[in-house]
């Protein structure tokens, strides 16, 4: 046990769990406004609109994650109309690739996770909302979604540490977040241990965290 | 489609080669975690606290940590992990292992810990009276774990140990890290020598596709026969 190596890299490796958080933040952000989008399209009568959203979450779910990155990041670079417009300038970069990729991701899953949360939504509180007068619109932002939201919880803090964990392939594409740093590390003092211990306490830190805050917010939501 | 054809002018037959590679190191890797679920899950429902304490320090880590950190792990700590075992035999020369063995047994370990949490849902999940039931039979352990305890426990796990496989499935994706030549390694390195990494990937990502969309088919008809009288 090198305890010398731990106490150094524990600054640096501390410094790229705050990429890691950031990658992650916004991708959840961005991936939570995709996932609601699919999740109404999946709730959608139209066949084709229905069919469409679920070969989105059913391709991005059956795929690895890093397929995902590689195709955005080295695939989408080979179109030539692609390097001549605006996108370009997100596109060049390996931090956004990441978080398009991220966000798609977990969007995916976060579609089907809403989804499933307003279709066991029961029946009887929406109509009690329109027998109230209520218009259609409201009952969705003011009933339908919250209820949504309470019933997504669980299933929504697993998405979350999933994903902070696929946050790590960042690193494959240049991004020196938790894992890449620590990947560095090791290939340059060849002791693995003793990094991993240091790097994997650091995602167990924050798994612990992220969990107790979605614990907490489902007693805040819960009914009784 | 040249870029697939077989022999030397394409890829198709490295790249099918690689895929026979990755559903060689997701079965191996699943069968590992299976013996990893079958030594932590009794230590799980164990009423010793210091077993169960070992159980949950094992599935809470390995859940909590990335698995590509995983793969570093084994990647760079494997070899010297066997070699200071086998210094202690006394064999001191530099021994190398093999990816397929690093790979399968990392992901092995991580899917594992995913088992491990699905057996011990589904055996807190089976009746009380089944227990009591067997014991009143007269069965002895054997008998009442293989005969009572075990079918209803599979057709309980089936559902959630597919979404295991899956994620297994695509976890061995990571491998390609160490330099397997599964579908990944291979998409890479047709993408590096044609300059079409577009093609590649996506054909990749179309070969995980085809091969979650058959085991899910081939899982679902696992799951009926093991929920015959239901």
């Amino acid at each position: 046990m090198d305890l010398e190596l731990m106490i150094n890299s524990f600054p640096k490796l501390l410094n790229a769990a705050v990429i890691t958080l950031k990658l992650l933040s916004v991708s959840l952000i961005i991936g939570l406004l995709i996932g609601l989008f699919f999740a109404i399209l999946r709730l959608n009568k139209n066949i084709f609109i229905n069919r469409f959203a679920y070969g989105y979450s059913y391709v991005f779910r059956g795929t690895p994650l890093l397929v995902q990155i590689f195709i955005i990041y080295f695939g989408l670079g080979q179109i030539e109309y692609l390097r001549s417009t605006v996108l370009w300038v997100i596109l060049k970069e390996p931090y956004w690739c990441a978080i398009i990729a991220f966000a798609l991701n977990t969007g995916a899953y976060t579609s089907e996770i809403l989804r499933s949360a307003f279709q066991t939504i029961n029946p009887g509180i929406i109509e009690a909302g329109k027998s109230l007068g209520i218009s259609n619109k409201v009952i969705f932002y003011k009933i339908q979604i919250p209820i949504a939201i309470r019933q997504s919880l669980p299933a929504y803090g697993n998405e979350i540490i999933l994903m902070m964990k696929g946050t790590s392939l960042a690193s494959t594409v240049t991004i020196m977040d938790l894992t890449g740093v620590a990947k560095y590390i090791i290939s340059t003092t060849f002791k693995p241990i003793e990094v991993f211990i240091v790097a994997g306490g650091i995602y167990l830190f924050m798994t612990f965290i992220i969990h107790n805050v979605i614990k907490f917010l489902e007693k805040k939501y819960s009914f009784n | 489609m040249e870029l697939l054809a077989f022999g030397d002018t394409g890829w198709g037959d490295e790249l099918f080669r690689a895929t026979l590679m990755t559903i060689a190191v997701s079965i191996t890797a699943m069968i590992i975690g299976f013996l990893f679920a079958l030594i932590f899950t009794p230590l799980k429902l164990s009423k010793n606290k210091f077993l169960n304490f070992i159980a949950n320090s094992y599935t809470t880590i390995i859940r909590g940590v990335p698995e590509l950190l995983v793969i570093y792990l084994f990647f760079f700590g494997g070899t010297g992990a066997v070699m200071f075992v086998a210094s202690i035999f006394g064999y001191n020369e530099y021994i190398e292992i093999n990816a397929f063995i690093t790979g399968a047994f990392a992901i092995g370990i991580i899917s594992g810990a995913y088992s491990t949490e699905v057996f011990r849902g589904a055996i807190q999940s089976i009746n009380k009276g089944q227990f009591e039931a067997a014991n009143v039979l007269g069965l002895n352990k054997f008998g009442k774990f293989f005969k009572i305890i075990l079918p209803q426990t599979l057709r309980l796990a089936i559902p959630n140990l597919s979404n295991v496989w899956q994620i297994t499935l695509k976890d061995t994706s990571l491998i390609s890290v160490t330099g397997l030549v599964e579908i990944m390694r291979q998409s890479y390195i047709a993408a590096g020598s044609t300059r079409d990494p577009l093609f590649f990937y996506s054909f990749a990502a179309v070969l995980y596709l085809l091969l979650t969309f058959v085991s899910m088919k081939l899982i679902n008809k696992l799951e009926v026969k093991y929920s015959r009288g239901y």
